[in-house]
């Protein structure tokens, strides 16, 4: 008998509305590594999975947007601090999803808890850089406020499975929107993780929804939902976007497209990605007596 | 105003209505100074039939003088800085849609002609404007808002002849503010690194501009003058039924001595000039004010392309009104929100939400001012609702309209006599209107308003938020604090609280949803045309 204690595997499953479901459908995809070794057997996510976690999106928005911004900044900074807490852990899924050293890896994932407290600090800003108060030619007290899209569709990042998603979660987050996120195809084993640190840090259930499984069979459902408001197509291959644009027309979707500059994920973000799901809103208030 | 109703015993009714009209130039005046348009009073100042025994003056006829505008038989394409003719040789007509009386040929640009004026944009923006220092752009913009302004009646009057909108509404409102457009960017050509964008923000290279009909010339400057600021260059498609305004601030530009094709303006139709220009590789920015609908074929158009867009799309706005609201303003204000330039605003408030208590007051009030509304002659000074720019957009009203009474809507217009020739439509209200009936639902874009009734302020704004657009919302209530819970409610880009129908360079314009994206005006307008 071997001296070495048999491991207990983690079940990698999706994360709709606070909770960790199997995929309706049934399915699950072999996760391998880097090595072409076995890694997991993920949660293969169905349209109706994508639908359903569009309905949580939607269900949590208005909560999670009435919040004060300063609110938002303490559960996301709380996020922050759970991650930390398990740097390690992140580092090793890491290394073995992408195949970097384990130095690599955990500076990576020491990028992202960063990159999550930079855009953490950014919940009660954001609104004093985006908006204006605007001297109109009239007795009126006229105003611009940023305020959220609403639901917003992610397809994560494909390479950089933890840095990459961190780096287009936080911003739709902060700015009070509500997000599905297709994890990456290949390396989806960190968002899963990521999710059970979102489960265990405040923030309420439906905020973030993460669906694993095949970009090409979901991404489109996801495009052409009518209930989503905006698109972060960072991590949609090249071969989808003009019909994922395409599917967005629908309901006349925000969408942000991969940027060439945004393949390097350690490169320092600017406001870009946050003011992409901000629409503004301008209230024209008299004054007189 | 109460002072100078006519029943004055010494002056007759002849000088009362000249003590009335005196009265109303004051209330303008007092209500511009400085230079801010007001679209209709909403002081209730020219209000004469708030009183139930009161009936409509009879104005004797004031038209401003055609002389100003000189027309001519036909107009070339305006690229490279000069006014040519189209390749092929296509023109049609443009016509005045209150008497159907042709005004001109237009020029009905081609494929080559699309293909000329970008490829002269690109240039002029890589060679000359683009690398221009921001001060010398800011004094090119200054110098065409100070003509505009020079010209300013002969804008107005070529305004109203070509579109049908009140001589009033085109001298007050849409001339003035697109010449404030032009002097509010011209300021910000030099200051580009502290508007926020980061530093040293680039502008995107050409823009393809497609604007509508309903505001030409205002429609012009909100797209040019912050495109020019930020250093693009522009080709700018007119509507098809409203070319005149856009060739005569070619004119203007020409004037202001601008480089040759750092403003081209490219006339003829839509399906053709527009999608071709649209499509056209070497537009970096793409600029529509439209409708949803072709702002969707544009977006789809666009897929894949990688270039920038924004679009200013259409609306079905509520304008609310609470029990305890100032009544006589507010039904000015609808009055204003939904019949300034005959009801063909994106931003219309076309949806009127009373709360119930006051619903029948309200109606009953609305339906004594609608009385006192003079629909009929553009040029006339007295004149409240013009002609319907084009007949295929009367047909639109009626079809609603009619669809309004066949799904048990109740309808009603006050009496008036309509000019025989021309596109005409009164001022409708409707009552009875249910949500899910399709005058509740679609954009009629014309003088047709849709009452419903709420109860709470979460239903006003569950219905007010009840469509798929989200362009505009007004709010007309006493209390501070519920204007901003509903202003925060709301999902529309602008809300108006107990006013509506305001607009000012300086003030971000744009939707929520199906009304678009992007924002025109204020500093959130020059984003549209920086590369961020």
């Amino acid at each position: 008998m071997s001296d070495e204690r048999l491991a207990v595997r983690k079940t990698y499953k999706l994360y709709i509305g606070g909770a960790f479901p199997r995929s309706e459908s049934g399915r699950s995809y072999v996760v391998v590594g880097s090595d072409g070794a076995f890694l997991a057997n993920a949660a293969q996510g169905s349209r109706k999975d994508v639908r359903d976690a569009v309905v949580a999106a939607r269900k949590a928005q208005p909560r999670w947007a009435g919040a004060t911004a300063y609110n938002r900044g303490q559960v996301l900074y709380r996020v922050a601090e759970m991650l930390d807490s398990r740097r390690s852990q992140f580092a090793e899924a890491v290394a073995s999803s992408e195949g970097t050293s384990q130095e690599e890896a955990a500076a990576s994932v020491d990028a992202a808890v960063d990159r999550w407290v930079w855009y953490a600090g950014w919940s009660d800003k954001v609104a004093q850089v985006a908006g204006s108060s605007n001297p109109v030619a009239g007795p009126f007290f006229n105003f611009s406020v940023p305020e959220p899209t609403g639901v917003v569709g992610v397809v994560a990042p494909q390479a950089s499975s933890l840095l990459g998603l961190v780096s287009v979660l936080a911003p739709v987050l902060l700015t009070g929107n509500t997000a599905v996120v297709i994890a990456s195809e290949t390396r989806p084993l960190p968002a899963v993780t990521l999710a059970e640190v979102l489960a265990t840090s405040d923030l309420p259930g439906g905020v973030v929804n993460l669906i694993t499984g095949r970009v090409a069979e979901l991404a489109p459902v996801l495009a052409a939902h009518r209930d989503v408001d905006a698109l972060d197509l960072a991590g949609a291959p090249a071969s989808l976007l003009v019909e994922l644009e395409r599917a967005a027309v629908t309901n006349v979707k925000r969408v942000l497209r991969p940027g060439a500059a945004e393949s390097d994920w350690t490169e320092a973000p600017t406001p870009r990605r946050m003011l992409a799901f901000l629409e503004t809103k301008t209230v024209w208030h008299p004054i007189g007596l | 105003m109460t002072k100078s109703y006519p029943d004055h015993k010494s002056e007759g009714a002849a000088g009362a209505e000249l003590a009335r009209r005196d009265d109303a130039t004051e209330a303008r005046k007092r209500a511009d100074a400085p230079g801010q348009p007001s679209p209709v009073e909403e002081s209730g100042q020219l209000v004469a039939a708030d009183r139930p025994d009161q009936v409509a003056f009879e104005y004797a006829p004031a038209p401003e003088s055609r002389s100003v505008v000189h027309l001519q038989p036909s107009y070339g394409l305006f690229i490279d800085g000069a006014f040519v003719e189209p390749v092929d040789g296509n023109a049609y007509k443009t016509e005045n849609p209150a008497t159907e009386e042709v005004l001109a040929e237009i020029a009905a640009a081609g494929l080559e002609d699309v293909d000329r004026a970008v490829e002269v944009a690109g240039r002029a923006q890589k060679e000359v404007w683009g690398p221009m220092p921001g001060a010398e752009r800011a004094k090119y913009l200054f110098r065409v808002a100070r003509i505009m302004q020079e010209r300013s009646r002969e804008l107005a009057v070529l305004e109203s002849l070509d579109n049908g909108k009140p001589i009033r509404e085109s001298r007050d409102v849409d001339v003035p503010l697109a010449a404030a457009h032009f002097f509010y960017y011209a300021g910000w050509a030099d200051k580009l690194d502290y508007a926020g964008f980061g530093p040293h923000p680039a502008p995107i290279g050409v823009a393809g501009q497609v604007i509508p009909w309903n505001f030409p010339l205002m429609m012009a400057a909100w797209k040019l003058a912050p495109a020019l600021a930020a250093g693009n260059t522009c080709v700018l498609k007119p509507a098809s039924t409203t070319p005149l305004s856009a060739l005569l601030l070619a004119e203007i530009i020409q004037q202001a001595d601008l480089p040759p094709g750092v403003v081209n303006v490219i006339t003829g139709a839509g399906s053709l000039a527009g999608a071709a220009l649209v499509a056209h590789p070497g537009i970096d920015k793409v600029a529509f004010t439209g409708s949803t609908e072709v702002g969707k074929d544009l977006q789809r158009a666009l897929a894949g392309t990688g270039k920038h867009l924004t679009l200013e799309l259409g609306g079905k706005a509520a304008n609310i009104v609470f029990e305890d609201a100032p009544l006589d303003q507010a039904i000015e204000g609808i009055v204003n929100g939904i019949f300034f330039n005959q009801g063909e605003v994106c931003c219309a408030g076309s949806r009127l939400l009373v709360q119930e208590s006051i619903a029948d007051t309200v109606v009953e009030r609305l339906k004594r001012r609608l009385a006192t509304l003079r629909v009929g002659d553009p040029l006339d000074k007295n004149t409240d609702l013009g002609a319907i720019n084009n007949a295929a957009q009367l047909e639109k009203i009626r079809e609603l309209s009619d669809a309004g009474e066949a799904e048990g809507a109740i309808r009603w217009s006050p009496s008036c006599t309509l000019p025989s020739k021309g596109y005409w439509f009164a001022p409708t209200v409707f009552t009875n209107v249910s949500q899910v009936h399709r005058i509740a639902q679609e954009e009629i874009f014309g003088p047709v308003l849709s009452v419903l009734t709420f109860r709470t302020p979460e239903e006003a704004v569950a219905k007010a938020n009840n469509t798929v657009y989200g362009l505009s919302a007004g709010v007309w209530t006493e209390k501070g604090s519920r204007i901003l819970w509903m202003a925060g409610q709301l999902r529309a880009g602008v809300v108006w609280a107990n006013s509506f129908n305001r607009f000012d360079p300086t003030s971000p314009f744009g939707g929520y949803r199906e009304s678009g994206f992007g924002r025109e005006g204020g500093r959130q307008g020059l984003g549209a045309y920086l590369d961020v």
